[in-house]
């Protein structure tokens, strides 16, 4: 038990990293309506871009920004795959995130992983988040507003006040309707292959982003990083719905809902972690089931049961 | 207005399959045109209307609109001459957005979209306005989902949004087809309002005969994927049912057709 109290503060932390991750997946999937695969490919390529140019001495905002390009990138090549070549959706993003694998290779000089060296100290100082923050505020050794925790946190509310913004623009709204009817879109003049494209750059790129921070936080970029992540963002979309699918209706809400949910897919993994020695690969294992089972519920609940309509009392026919 | 020449279309080309659904159509609409356009299935009434929207590229011919070219244009392209509405009331609107939304969207109908808010004050409450004149009761539900609306509302609120930016051509296909009869009659009527108010020039494909005399200054009836019939004015004016199936079979040349057109 106190392991895991111990761990939380980590696991919030990784949950709100992944949880910008997770509101990019909420734009392809919820607003898009496209299962988007190539963020397991593009979250590692936000990590190792990061990574490199940091490593080589780069300003930390001008790699946030870099890694955010090249997650741009990739949703682009996805978005063409889909819209100009025709292949469908799924299978576009396939290709790419296969694709990614040795491209990212490639931008770690052909390593499975880099490392960020933070036994300097100046150079962890240069970092927006890092998992030794999380102990020296414990300890009192850094301010309390360099925690993980807080500065994610707002980095995450930036995140989703922008898009909120954006969402309401009458671009985003041609977003909107492209995701939730192309036929109505294109009668009233929507590009809808431009919208898919945009759509699915603008989600790779939070993806990146994501995987920028996360490689900040746990000081070195994988190449195996991003594997299962779609799997991730989902299991985050569909916690938050189910979480506080009634209380947040507004859109804004909604992404803050799926950040949140990828807190306590965190948490609730942590605490699988900690309180019953699994062995640590299993992990996949479960959240894809968690993911599959909640997937499910929506489907079930519609075919098996219904709801109940009073019957009896008096007729007013 | 509009004007179409000799424009051919052939689906599944060179299987077992292939249909020549328009086989080479001309048709001239004047300004201020309403044309209603019938025939029985598979006649290339509603591939006709596809082809004018610009669904998929025709095979042969040419389409302009407004003296604008628009036969190598795609859809959304041709978006800011046309205003559709579609047989299934859930194509034409964003069951996920608002109300209020739908109506932006179409207000911005061929419009560059940018970075500007997407719904502005001032236009809320014409919207609000037009809904009232609409009487469904949905001024008040500017901010509901579209997806909580019945048919009727929805095909009602499409109708609304294309027109809402004025259309050289309205495209209306079959669409009180899915509605009960009395939903239909008042989409109808709201049909005429709208294009009288505007002097929208009009395509209307229905297989509802009566509809087809009552409705519009002109009407055309498609066989085979051709027009077979056209009559305009006085002579449509006196119309009836009986002389339209009578006309229908001196053309086609069979009265097999007789029951299908009928019963449909």
């Amino acid at each position: 038990m106190l392991s895991f109290i111990g761990a939380l503060p980590g696991a919030v932390s990784q949950g709100l990293i992944w949880g910008i991750m997770a509101v990019g997946v909420y734009i392809t999937y919820k607003i898009l309506d496209i299962a988007d695969l190539t963020v397991d490919g593009s979250f590692c390529t936000g990590g190792a871009v990061f990574v490199v140019l940091f490593g080589s001495g780069a300003n930390l905002w001008l790699a946030m920004l870099a890694a955010l390009a090249a997650g741009l990138l990739a949703g682009l090549v996805t978005g063409l795959l889909h819209t100009a070549c025709g292949i469908p959706a799924i299978l576009a993003g396939i290709l790419t995130q296969l694709a990614l694998w040795s491209v990212n290779l490639a931008i770690m000089g052909m390593k499975a992983n880099v490392a960020i060296n933070v036994t300097d100290p100046a150079n962890l100082d240069r970092l927006l988040v890092s998992l030794r923050f999380v102990q020296d505020v414990a300890k009192g050794t850094r301010p309390f507003y360099r925690h993980p925790i807080l500065v994610v946190g707002v980095f995450s509310l930036a995140i989703i006040s922008v898009l909120y913004w954006f969402f309401g623009t009458e671009l985003g709204a041609s977003l909107r309707a492209t995701g939730a009817n192309p036929n109505m879109a294109r009668a009233q003049g929507i590009n809808t292959d431009t919208g898919k494209v945009l759509g699915l750059m603008l989600s790779n790129g939070l993806v990146a982003l994501s995987g920028a921070l996360l490689s900040q936080y746990q000081s070195f970029a994988d190449s195996s990083m991003g594997k299962g992540a779609i799997v991730i963002g989902l299991a985050a979309v569909i916690i938050g719905q189910v979480v506080f699918g009634r209380i947040f209706r507004n859109f804004a809400l909604k992404m803050l809902a799926v950040s949140l949910g990828a807190v306590i897919y965190y948490a609730v993994i942590q605490a699988v972690v900690s309180l019953s020695n699994i062995n640590t690969n299993y992990l996949k294992l479960i959240s894809a089931v968690i993911v599959a089972v909640f997937l499910s519920i929506p489907y079930w609940k519609g075919k098996y049961f219904h709801a109940k309509v009073k019957t009896g009392g008096a007729s007013h026919a | 207005m509009l004007e179409v020449k000799d424009i051919w279309k052939v689906f599944n080309a060179g299987t077992v399959n292939e249909k020549q659904a328009l086989r080479g159509v001309s048709l001239t609409l004047n300004d201020g045109d309403f044309c209603t356009v019938i025939g029985g299935n598979g006649a290339g009434k509603s591939t006709l209307l596809n082809a004018v929207a610009g669904t998929w590229p025709v095979d042969g011919g040419t389409i302009s609109i407004g003296g604008v070219n628009v036969t190598h244009l795609p859809d959304y392209k041709r978006a800011p001459y046309i205003g559709r509405v579609f047989q299934d009331p859930m194509l034409g609107t964003a069951p996920t957005m608002q109300i209020l939304e739908n109506l932006a969207l179409a207000a911005r109908r061929g419009q560059r979209r940018g970075l500007r808010w997407g719904v502005n004050k001032a236009e809320k409450d014409r919207y609000q306005e037009m809904l009232k004149n609409l009487d469904l009761g949905l001024e008040d539900r500017l901010t509901s989902k579209v997806g909580l609306l019945s048919g009727g509302q929805r095909q009602a609120l499409t109708l609304l949004m294309a027109s809402l930016k004025k259309p050289k051509l309205l495209l209306l296909d079959e669409h009180t087809a899915a509605l009960d009869p009395k939903t239909a009659a008042k989409v109808l009527e709201l049909s005429d309002r709208i294009v009288a108010e505007s002097q929208l020039t009009t395509m209307m494909v229905t297989h509802n005969m009566k509809d087809a005399i009552q409705h519009g200054n002109r009407l055309i009836m498609m066989y085979d994927g051709k027009i077979v019939i056209d009559v305009s004015g006085e002579e449509k004016k006196k119309l009836t049912v009986p002389q339209l199936l009578e006309l229908f079979n001196k053309v086609s040349g069979s009265d097999e057709a007789d029951d299908k057109l009928l019963l449909s």
